[in-house]
This record gives C-alpha cells, structure tokens and sequence, in this order.
C-alpha cells in the first residue's frame, strides 16, 4: 500500500486518476481502517487529506451558510456553538456516529462516501439541503448530498474526483432541523431507521420542509410526499398523520437482523412524526 | 513497501520509528516504541482498550495509522502517573476495585482522564455516555463509574 499526504485537493485528485488500483482517501479513518483490517478492501493507494489546507475548518460566510472542511470530525462539530443553533439536526446526526474516540476522528464526508444507507450523518444533510463541492482531473462542480451515493459503498464520484468541501445553506429565521433514529441500545449501534426533518415556519404555518429517511432503502433518501404532507399545515394531527403515511410508504426496506421489513416501514412513519415535532419546536425557539 | 520514517512526541519524549504505512498506530506503540501498556480487544474501533490521546483528542489507536502521528504528540497510560506516585483515577480505580482481569483498565483510564480534564464536575450520566466507547467483561461498570466519579471529587478538592 502507498499512503500518500497530499497538500492540495489537485494533487489529490491527480494521484486518483493515476492510480491503478484500488484506491481510497483517508479522513477519519473510522471506516477506511476497520474495512482494511477485515480484509474487505485493503487499498493499493491510500490518499490522507488532513494536510491540505482548510480541511479542517469550519467557516460561516457573510450570508449566512457554512463552509464545512472534510477533516473535520464529529466532536468539533458540537464544539461549534454556532453551527450547533443553526444546524442541530444535522449536528446530533453526526454525534450519533460511535464512541467519544470515533468522535475524534469522524467525518461528515467520510460518512457521506462511506455509502452506508444507514449513515447517521446524512439524512440530516439532505433535509438540510447541503451540498458538496466536488474537485476532480476535470475541474469541480457542485451535487446536492442526495445525489452522492447511489447504492450501498457507491457514489456518484467518478475516477479521480473527491470531496473538498461541504456547503450548509444559511438557516434564516423562524426554521428548525431535527435527526432522530432508532436503534436497539442507546450508544453504539446502527439505525434501524434514522429521519430527519428540517421546516420553516410563517407564524404557526410550514412554509418549507424537507423530510429525509436513513435504512430503509438502498440510500438514504429525500421523500418530497412527506413534505408536502406538512407544507401549509400547522402540524396538526391530521398533517402528523399525512406525514407517517407518506415516510412509510417510501420506505422500502430490507429485513434484517436489526428489524423486519414491516417493522422498519412502521417505524420509519413514527420517527418522521417525532422529528418533525422537534424540528418545529426548534422553529418556534425551543432550544431542545 | 517502503517504510515510512515517523517522528512523534510520545509522552513528552521525541520518539522515532520505521512504520509500514499498514501498521495502525498501535501496532507502532506497542511493537515499535516498546510501550505495550495500550492494549488490542477488537482492533476495529469497538472496545477502546487502545484509547490514546493524540494532539489532546481521544482516540482508538487502532483506527489510527502509524504514519498518521507524524509530527503529532500521543499521550498513553504510561504517562499518566508521575514516577512511582499514581494519577488519583489509578488509585480510585484500585480502592473501588474498578478493574479484574485489567485488560480494559489503560484505556478506560485515559478516557477517563481526557473527560475529567475537560469536565472536572461530570454527572453520573456524562461518564457513562463518555466510556460508552469502553467495554469491560469483567467489572459490570458499575465500579468504574464510582471510581471516576470519585477521583472527579477528589481532583476538584485538590484544584
Ligand atoms: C466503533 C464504530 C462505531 C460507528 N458507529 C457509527 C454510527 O453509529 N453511525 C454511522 O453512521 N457510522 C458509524 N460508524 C462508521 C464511521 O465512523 C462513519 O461512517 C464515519 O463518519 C466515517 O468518517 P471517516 O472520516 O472516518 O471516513 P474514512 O474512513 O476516512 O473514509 C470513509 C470513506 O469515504 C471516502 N472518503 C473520505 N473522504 C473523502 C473525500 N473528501 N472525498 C471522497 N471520498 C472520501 C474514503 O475513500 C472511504 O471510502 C462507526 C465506526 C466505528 C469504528
Ligand atoms: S482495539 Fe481499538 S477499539 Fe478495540
Ligand atoms: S477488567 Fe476485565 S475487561 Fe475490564
């Protein structure tokens, strides 16, 4: 195996399109070095991004969105008190994600490449909104975070392309996120569900929302039903109800040993109700 | 597969080593630098006996590699207590009979150490969620808690 330090994004997507093998980039490695020791994917090249510049920051613009660098792990997120009253949702998605010591080392981007319909981090992104800047031998484009995988361990990066960068819009007033799973324990575990819900509100009224599902389905996904299903209501029972039908019905589980099929479809609905109840609750000033 | 020359900082000493870059870093402390006190449970991230400190973070040194610490400081259990006088988490967890076989003991004590020096006053609920990370096959947990929270109270007097 060569590892490799590179100290630009360029480089990194130069020695990508170059390599012959198998190659991975190394943020964290909380996923990278398991999958090595299990002898599921031992890498010809490894390409560490933590040297290039930047990747370790967390920048807020002008106008109000967020500039997210690819090394930043999980624990530095919550350390953000900013990030953490604009973005709660999407930040207790990535807290999720293991142990204090994964903490220290786990990345947004790491999570979202990584592939798992099950990521923790990402459903929170996609109700977010957020997406990635893409740097490749071509030069670099931008994707919305729904559109990066595209099944279990795959994504929509080509040879030579990876992330340099994650773009959270600005939250503007009167509007809330929530992520919320479901697992067997409390801590270290993998979601049987996961949902996230983010919403902005006029007075008592939804305006906006987007409602994203975790492991239910090949990836995580962006179900524009549910969403309509609160727009323009006030979250009422009958909307909560709209909303359940809607996330179970795009959910298009496999049964496992975590949870059947049913059970999941089941579930995905009544966590789509609690989370959009928190995210809503957020809107209005609820600092839980 | 040319080896990677790595220079780190571990416990305050400079330390060098000749790493392959598969080697996790704790492969390189126990194998290359000789300090076998950070200890191997699952090498996958699950059971934290391979807890280390590196640059002041928490982190299993399995899912660190060796080449990864290059001009970064590691901190280990063997640098917690200062010659023959152990850090107050060692003896608490000795009165409070906080370990049996041991094998978790290191890295639950520098877990426990990284919390208590961010968050010298933890509730009962912050230590468990903080060692959620460390598993113990032998104590059932409970002791391990009352010994932080013990050596938490005792730093507190002394600070
Ligand atoms: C004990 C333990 C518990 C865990 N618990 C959870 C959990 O509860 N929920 C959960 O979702 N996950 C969990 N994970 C999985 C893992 O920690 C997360 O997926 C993590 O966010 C991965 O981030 P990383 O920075 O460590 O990724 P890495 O391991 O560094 O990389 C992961 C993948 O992303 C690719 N990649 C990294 N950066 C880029 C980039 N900039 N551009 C393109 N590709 C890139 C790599 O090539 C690799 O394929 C757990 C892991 C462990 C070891
Ligand atoms: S050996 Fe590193 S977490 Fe178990
Ligand atoms: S004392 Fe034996 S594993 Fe903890």
């Amino acid at each position: 195996m060569n590892y490799h330090l590179a100290t630009s994004f360029e480089e990194a997507a130069r020695i990508a399109a170059n390599a012959g093998g198998t190659t991975r980039f190394l943020a964290g490695g909380t996923d990278v070095l398991v999958q090595m020791r299990a002898g599921m994917v031992l890498p010809d090249d490894l390409i560490d991004l933590k040297a290039i510049p930047g990747t370790d920051a967390m920048t807020q613009l002008a106008d109000g969105s967020w500039q997210i660098g690819v090394a930043v792990p999980g624990a530095r997120l919550g350390a953000n008190a900013d990030l953490c009253r604009d973005w709660p949702g999407v930040v207790e998605g990535m807290e999720l994600v293991g142990s204090t010591q994964v903490q220290g080392r786990a990345t947004l981007t790491g999570n979202l490449c990584n592939g798992s319909p099950a990521a923790d981090s990402v459903p929170g992104l996609v109700a977010a909104g957020a997406t990635v800047v893409i740097t490749g031998p071509e030069g670099s484009r931008e994707l919305p975070v729904e559109e990066v995988p595209t099944g279990p361990g795959k994504t929509a990066l080509n040879k030579g392309e990876l992330i340099s960068e994650i773009r959270l819009p600005a939250r503007g007033d009167n509007a809330g996120d929530a992520y919320l799973r479901f697992t067997p324990r409390t801590e270290m575990d993998i979601a049987v569900v996961g949902c996230a819900v983010s919403l902005r509100l006029d007075g008592d009224k939804i305006v906006e929302a987007r409602v994203s599902l975790g492991a239910v389905a090949p990836t995580v996904l962006l179900v524009a039903e549910a969403a309509d299903a609160i727009i323009g209501t006030t979250l009422d029972d009958a909307a909560l109800d709209a909303l359940a039908a809607a996330a179970s019905k795009a959910a298009k589980p496999i049964s496992d040993k975590r949870g059947s099929a049913e059970y999941r479809i089941e579930i995905a609905g009544v966590l789509a109700k609690r989370a959009a109840k928190i995210a809503y609750g957020r809107a209005k000033g609820d600092n839980k | 597969m040319s080896k990677h020359h790595v220079t780190t900082t571990v416990n305050g000493d400079a330390v060098e080593f000749l790493a392959d870059p598969r080697e996790t870093l704790l492969d390189c402390l126990r194998d290359h630098v000789g300090l076998t006190g950070t200890k191997e449970g699952c090498g996958t991230g699950d059971c934290g006996a391979c807890s280390v400190e590196l640059d002041g973070t928490l982190v299993c040194s399995c899912l660190v590699l060796g080449v990864e610490a290059n001009g970064k400081t590691v901190n280990t259990i063997e640098g917690m207590a200062s010659g023959d006088a152990l850090h107050p988490l060692q003896r608490k967890f000795i009165e409070h009979a906080a370990l049996q076989c041991g094998f978790c003991t290191p890295g639950i004590l520098v877990a426990a150490k990284a919390l208590l020096d961010k968050n010298p006053d933890p509730t009962e609920e912050e230590v468990r969620y903080w060692l959620a990370g460390n598993l113990c096959r032998c104590t059932g947990y409970d002791k391990i808690i009352r010994a932080v929270m013990d050596a938490a109270a005792e730093l507190r007097e002394a600070a």
